[in-house]
């Protein structure tokens, strides 16, 4: 019997549905886990996601063919039982349970276990076979928790008043900026933002989301209003002649891979924060563990190693995927991410 | 919710290890020398002496021998967490720092009983247990970190395995301890230099007032010089300039003082019993002086290539063979001490005029004075300079006839005016992650020319590009990589660098036959294809002309 979900060109495809999750080329039906642009992408015929998705792929990729589901609701594809679970990852972002013949498979997508407020709580899925994501699978990342990074946050943004800075906090547009922002909203009373992270905490808030709405900084937000204050801007801007104007500033980068020093140094910043919307090396496992999952498919990310370990451990019979986006163990920098501001990258 | 005042109550720490690791975390994420040195300040306002002496014995390279090998830590961590030792191998790769590996693996082991013992109290421990059995350093090193946070078996995994490259330099820690003590920062440079112990040291003996003359063999700091950024004739009147030949050898500092002679090399390591050739200028030099010249095999008194040299470094024991083959002799630049008197603030005219007395006299193949070049304009200096290969010499130094000699690299006195360097096309075949700053990114290369249809490797290179050209070609490696051979990568054959050096030396350990001296990138030749690259042969044929 073939698998329920094989791994073709343009991305895992489920031959019995006739359907795609998360395809990186143009396919007819698409299920999409979340609303970063290296999982849902431009040109599908139709798109199934979450009803909190929905209102991401419109700000991003216009009007299209969207079909909305919520948390737990079964929808029959060609016989196939599909379904949608919290994934924790960022608003909307789901796990995508896929059911034939008795058989379970289950699509990770992007996830984090930490309940971060306003992502949805990820739960475990019970399956037979399990596609894992693998972002910072290693022992070497293993988070602290929420409150002990926010607090840091905050620390090194009163110290940047006390010394007369404006504090630059580096997130990316969709996920970590609301999570940085909805952690501030006690402690700062106005948070100023780049355009790219206004637009989509404003989309998020039209959508009937409970945020914290931001101050956007135009050419004409006079300099004498920024100086000591907090702002939220995305990787891109880092660097840019629009940094100019918050002079003198800190930059603090709030990023999973700021866990290891080599790369907070390499990127000249002055606040590495280890925030990260992924599961760590304890989660994933744990994870593992709770899906009972027999079979595991370990992508994107450290797959290589993480495989091995589950193998060896006999927790599973683990293999890694490749995708087209290169070799096993550096997915997390991949070439692709560099370009590409949404997913966290170096 | 957020208590915002428990947050800023949180006290900082005012000794023990974490003051240290504290000071260790804001040196190595602050990217400002003034913040680098604000924060050496504020800890030698309230670390422990004992503390502070080892912090300046740390950061000047003084490190206490290494106590406890790193593979037997590694397998006491395996223990602890229970992982397989490949998995340690790839988080070590993506790490790219040992002790950070390390702290990070162990993050979750419990703290026991924070102990927070002096940093001083650690480093005297290292030295006891240094020749204990593997059992109780095991003891002492896990226990210890089951009593530490992150960040403090971060600093204490590198107090034993390695040096800590966190981009303080030496003027940054003796300015720091100007203002610490009130002292000028050229006296502590001196005080801080030489020959002294920090385990018996204490912070009043290394910097108070008594504390000078007492350690005989203290160098000098050197005084270096800039390359000339602007076209020699900016420099105005060459009357006012003396020009000097710069030899490829290791700049040193001769020091008699008490009738006994020591031999410094420029990175503050005593070299005295490296090079036999020297004892006899014990007898020969008059006492209380100090010499500042190049350390070079010279056979006739005409300088070797630094590939020469290199048979020496490191040797314990020197053949016969090799004393003939590279004779070491002292090329002397200047004269700091005369007659135990600080000459440094007396006009360079004046200096070489007593150096020439005291050198000249003596006739012995272990020292002579470095020629001054003789010239009547800039246009006829500069084809002398063309000439520098030919004897070995890496081009020519300028120095203002009435400059004094000054600490560090400083502008404007002195200059040196390199020959341009060799230069050759070719292509990368390999790559490997770096270490450190940049671990996680291709940025060590090795390159390949062409012989036939083959390509021959030559060379590796780790410098040259910029941040931004670096990640371009980790791109590049991410997505072209043939095979894996543990960390590295075979890649496509396609990028074309221009690889500039300073020599070449030929060598059986290299397939090419070829050693280059100095080699890095010095331009990503988009605009060439790997059939335009150069071949074997036009190596060769450098090697015939520059390698002698």
């Amino acid at each position: 019997m073939p698998q329920l979900i094989t791994f073709k060109d343009k991305g895992l495809f489920c031959e019995a549905g006739n359907f795609y999750i998360d395809p990186w080329k143009p396919v007819d039906r698409a299920v999409i886990t979340h609303g970063h642009s290296d999982h849902a992408r431009f040109g599908n015929k139709y798109y199934l996601c979450h009803r909190f998705t929905k209102p991401i792929l419109q700000l991003r990729l216009g009007d299209n063919n969207y079909q909305t589901t919520d948390w737990n609701e079964t929808i029959n594809m060609n016989g196939v039982k599909v379904s949608f679970h919290p994934a924790g990852h960022i608003i909307g972002s789901s796990q995508i349970r896929v059911e034939y013949n008795n058989e379970v498979w289950v699509v990770s997508g992007d996830y984090k276990t930490e309940n971060d407020g306003i992502s949805g709580e990820f739960e475990p899925v019970k399956c037979n076979a399990f596609i894992t994501e693998s972002t910072f699978g290693l022992p070497i990342y293993k988070w602290k928790p929420q409150q002990e990074i926010y607090d840091d946050i905050i620390r090194w943004i009163n110290k940047n008043k006390e010394n007369g800075k404006t504090s630059i906090l580096i997130t990316y547009s969709l996920g970590k900026a609301q999570r940085v922002l909805q952690a501030l909203k006690e402690t700062t009373q106005t948070i100023f933002a780049h355009g790219a992270i206004f637009n989509m905490q404003q989309t998020l808030i039209d959508a009937g989301f409970d945020l914290k709405p931001v101050v956007r900084i135009t050419p004409e937000t006079p300099k004498e209003l920024l100086k000591e204050t907090v702002v939220i801007a995305p990787p891109g801007a880092e660097g840019t002649s629009w940094m100019k104007k918050f002079h003198p500033y800190s930059i603090g980068v709030c990023s999973g891979w700021m866990q290891v020093r080599g790369n907070a140094r390499r990127r000249n910043v002055d606040g590495g924060f280890a925030l990260s919307d992924h599961a760590d090396w304890n989660s994933l496992l744990a994870t593992v563990k709770e899906t009972g999952a027999e079979r595991v498919f370990v992508t994107h990310g450290f797959q290589a190693a993480f495989s091995r370990y589950l193998n060896e451990k006999n927790i599973a019979i683990g293999a890694e995927v490749k995708t087209q986006f290169g070799d096993e163990d550096e997915s997390a920098d991949s070439p692709l991410e560099i370009k590409n501001e949404e997913s966290e990258s170096v | 919710m957020i208590e915002n005042t428990e947050i800023e109550n949180k006290s900082p720490a005012t000794s023990g290890l974490q003051l240290f690791a504290e000071l260790v975390t804001e040196l190595s994420s602050s990217t400002k020398t003034n913040d680098k040195l604000q924060s050496l300040v504020d800890y030698f306002a309230i670390a422990p002496d004992a503390d502070k002496v080892w912090v300046i014995a740390i950061f000047s390279g003084r490190r206490p021998r290494r106590a406890v090998n790193s593979r037997l830590m590694r397998e006491w961590c395996l223990e602890i967490i229970d992982i397989p030792d490949w998995l340690f191998g790839e988080c070590y790769s993506t790490v790219g720092d040992f002790s950070e590996t390390l702290a990070l693996l162990l993050s979750e082991v419990e703290i026991l009983k924070p102990e927070n013992e002096n940093l001083s109290y650690y480093i005297e421990k290292f030295i006891h247990i240094e020749k204990e059995d593997e059992s109780i350093k095991k003891k002492f090193i896990v226990e210890s970190w089951g009593q530490m946070n992150s960040k403090e078996k971060f600093v204490f995994t590198k107090l034993i395995t390695g040096s800590f490259r966190i981009g303080v330099s030496q003027k940054t820690i003796v300015n720091a301890l100007a203002k610490t003590v009130k002292i000028s920062p050229s006296v502590i440079a001196h005080k801080i230099s030489g020959n002294w112990d920090p385990a018996t040291t204490s912070f009043d003996e290394l910097l108070g007032e008594d504390a000078s003359v007492t350690d005989f063999s203290k160098p000098y700091p050197f005084y270096l010089a800039y390359a000339i950024d602007d076209t020699v004739e900016s420099l105005g009147d060459t009357n006012l300039w003396q020009a000097e030949w710069k030899w490829d050898g290791i700049r040193g500092q001769f020091i008699k003082r008490n009738n006994e002679l020591f031999v410094w090399s420029r990175g503050e390591e005593l070299m005295t019993d490296k090079f036999p050739e020297y004892f006899i200028l014990n007898d020969l030099l008059p006492d209380g002086i100090v010499l500042d010249g190049e350390i070079i095999p010279a056979i006739d008194g005409k300088p070797l290539p630094f590939a020469v040299l290199q048979t020496r470094i490191g040797r314990k024991n020197i053949s016969k063979k090799q004393l003939q083959e590279a004779p070491i002799c002292f090329f002397v630049y200047d004269l700091l001490e005369y007659n135990y008197e600080d000459w440094r603030e007396k006009p360079l005219t004046e200096r070489r005029k007593k150096l020439e007395e005291i050198i000249q006299p003596i006739k012995n193949t272990a020292i002579q004075i470095s020629e001054i070049i003789d010239f009547e304009s800039w246009n006829s200096l500069a084809e002398l300079r063309e000439k520098s290969r030919e004897i070995n010499s890496e081009g020519i130094m300028l120095k203002r006839k009435d400059s004094v000699y000054k600490v560090g690299r400083k502008r404007g006195d002195w200059w040196k005016w390199k020959i341009d360097p060799l230069t050759i096309d070719c292509v990368m075949v390999y790559a490997q992650k770096g270490s450190g700053r940049r671990s996680n990114l291709y940025t060590d290369y090795t390159f390949a020319v062409r012989n036939g249809d083959e390509l021959i490797t030559f060379t590796k290179a780790y410098s040259g590009l910029t941040d931004k050209e670096f990640a371009q070609v980790d791109n590049f490696v991410k997505r072209n990589s043939i095979e894996k051979f543990g960390p590295v990568r075979t890649v496509k054959p396609e990028l074309v660098f221009e690889i500039a050096f300073e020599g070449i030396a030929a060598s059986n350990r290299h397939k090419s036959g070829v050693a280059l001296r100095f080699p890095r990138m010095s331009r990503w030749r988009k605009d060439k294809k790997v059939d335009e690259i150069n071949t074997l042969d036009d190596l060769k044929k450098m090697l015939e002309v520059y390698g002698k």
